[in-house]
């Protein structure tokens, strides 16, 4: 479990590499990769329970990221954890890699589901955890949405369904950035009050700023207290966050950074410091 | 493609004071962004909620006016398939649905992206048509001919920019193949991008001695019988070519219309697997279906026939 100071190490290094990838790609999502990494980095580094050896361990934390293209970040989380080598980095969205445009599971079972389709995620994270209730197991299964991801009424369905089974074992997490691909969310499809939805539906709802390590574990170990519901924790984040010219940027939500840009973006992420 | 698919909206928009566009975020990418800007009264955003999108389109539709309903291939065709079948295609609703970034054209975004699958899935529902242009031109050509014809289309359209293949002189008839250039020894039936990538490989064959036929089948649904079979009579081998699962696409359109004939037909596309991320040009080399790949293919057959 690694402390705040940690947390903040390794996100530092997670944002350059999510970066890096996408530039090298040459396409890919930054925006709504840099504005999870903070989150991520803290359910990987400090809350879940896992092996890395062991993908398939019975017993493991699953983390199920339903807003599939923040995959970079997923991946940069992997190269540090020593799951991705240094090489594949190189190898982003380039056919027969591991590191697929959206996770995918066959290639990479670490991911636990292949998302891209958005709007699925919390359905299989509703089966994990209902599971994990049947075999009397005590994991937990967190899920990480989009905001703009829950306009799909299939998130909706699965809301009913997490509070119909009591799934007090499983921790959605919205990545509230305020934006989506056409615009802000309160323009293209208004999902406020996003806390008042997932309250009407059953749900504990917690709100805290996403790029905050420690607000982002004590939610989640006020979450685990919870014996009756499932948890929404939303996240308030910064879209592009660490790039001072893709913060809030909607743009930057499906475009790579050019070469020009990365000189800029990868000194403002610390890239001196970093190798 | 899609590009000319903003344009011709425009124009239509002009046009038809009843024409209606919605999309499901992802306006900038299927080109609608360029209605929504000129005719935002007549411009819906849904979200991301393809559902919802084919529902609302069909509701609109009820009501008379002419609906342009867009978003990826993926989800037009599996996301919101109950809802085109039920909603759209049952009542045979005026709705057009215009998907983007078909098969190996959704490029690096991966398999999740990647619809092998959407040329099967609504060329068997009742009432829908299916079509997939092979060119800016024809993308035109077809956009302006649907508008007049009432009920519900599935139009495929590719993500990157195609070479042209024909000119303007050119005019598309629903349920009509065109032939693009004769052959000798064989026939390649193609569609959507698919179709200037056949021509190169004819270009490569004839290198070899080989001399093959080049059909534009971009009408799906209703497919050209009449041509089929006549084709069938000419050539011995008949090649069809997508970017799409050989089960159900283009190729099994063609088998269920081929008269009892002595000719093959060879169905040229992916083989039943599902996607990856790459660009489109390493895609098709990846998938076995770029000029030289089809060209080596093509050749296999026919001089293994030979011998
Ligand atoms: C079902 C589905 N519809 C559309 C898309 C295309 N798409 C990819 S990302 C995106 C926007 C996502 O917005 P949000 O959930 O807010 O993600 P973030 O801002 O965190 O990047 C869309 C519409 C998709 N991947 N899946
Ligand atoms: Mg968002």
């Amino acid at each position: 479990m690694c402390d705040l100071k940690r947390l903040a190490e390794i996100a530092k290094r997670v944002r350059y590499n999510t970066l890096y990838m996408i530039t090298k790609a040459g396409s890919g999502h930054p925006g709504g990769s840099l504005s999870a990494v903070d989150i991520m980095v803290t359910l990987y580094f400090n809350v879940m329970r896992y092996k890395v050896e062991d993908p398939f361990w019975e017993d493991r934390d699953r983390f199920i990221l339903s807003k599939g293209h923040a995959c970079p970040a997923l991946y940069a989380i992997f190269y540090e954890l020593g799951i991705i080598k240094k090489e594949e980095l190189d190898t982003l969205r380039k056919p027969g890699s591991r590191l697929q445009g959206h996770p995918d599971i066959k290639k990479l079972p670490w991911a636990e589901f292949s998302s891209g389709s958005l709007g699925q995620g919390l359905s299989f994270a509703v089966g994990v955890a209902l599971a994990g209730k049947m075999d009397k197991k005590d994991y937990y299964t967190f899920v990480l949405i989009g905001d703009g991801e829950s306009q799909e009424g299939q998130i909706w369905e699965a809301a009913m369904s997490a509070r119909k089974f009591k799934l007090n074992n499983l921790i959605g997490i919205t990545d509230r950035n305020g934006l989506q691909i056409d615009g802000e969310t309160e323009s293209i499809m208004p999902i406020d009050p996003l806390a008042y939805k997932w309250r009407a539906f059953g749900w504990n709802v917690l709100e805290i700023d996403g790029h905050n390590f420690s607000q982002i574990i004590s939610a989640i170990e006020k979450a685990k207290e919870n014996k009756e519901s499932p948890t929404m924790i939303i996240a308030h984040t910064i879209k592009g966050k660490g790039v001072s010219f893709m913060e809030n940027v909607v743009d930057f939500h499906g475009k790579a950074p050019s070469s020009k840009e990365w000189e800029i973006a990868s000194v403002e992420l610390g890239g001196d410091s970093i190798e | 493609m899609r590009d000319v698919y903003g344009e011709t909206l425009l124009e239509l928009g002009k046009i038809y004071p009843n024409l209606i566009v919605l999309d499901a975020d992802v306006s900038k990418s299927t080109k609608t962004i360029s209605f929504a800007k000129t005719f935002p009264d007549r411009f819906f955003d849904v979200g991301i909620a393809e559902a919802n999108l084919m529902g609302i389109s069909a509701g609109i539709a009820s009501t008379g006016k002419i609906v342009f309903a867009s978003t990826f291939s993926v989800f037009a065709s599996g996301r919101a398939y109950d809802q085109v079948r039920q909603s759209i295609a049952y009542p045979n609703r005026n709705v057009k649905i215009v998907a983007t970034h078909c098969g190996v054209s959704a490029g690096e975004d991966g398999a999740m992206h990647q619809a092998f699958e959407d040329i099967a899935l609504m060329r068997s529902i009742s009432n829908m048509r299916v079509i997939a242009p092979s060119d800016g031109v024809e993308t035109r050509k077809v956009i302006k001919k649907i508008v007049e014809i009432p009920g519900p289309f599935y139009l495929r359209l590719a993500r990157p920019a195609t070479p042209v293949i024909f000119d303007e002189s050119y005019e598309f008839e629903l349920g009509k193949g065109t032939i693009l250039r004769e052959g000798k020894d064989g026939v390649i039936i193609a569609c959507g991008v698919m179709t200037y990538i056949a021509l190169e490989a004819t270009e490569i064959l004839l290198k070899d001695g080989i001399d093959i036929g080049v059909v534009n089948m971009s009408s799906i649904k209703p497919i050209d019988a009449e041509l089929i079979s006549i084709l069938s009579k000419n050539y011995r081998y008949i090649f069809s070519c997508e970017d799409h699962n050989i089960i159900g696409g283009l190729g099994s359109a063609i088998a269920e219309v081929l008269p009892p004939t002595e000719a093959r037909l060879i169905r040229i596309g992916i083989n039943d697997e599902f996607g990856d991320s790459g660009k489109f040009e390493e895609l098709l080399k990846f998938y076995k279906l770029d000029s030289s790949s089809i060209a080596e293919r093509i050749k296999e057959v026919i001089l293994n026939d030979r011998i």
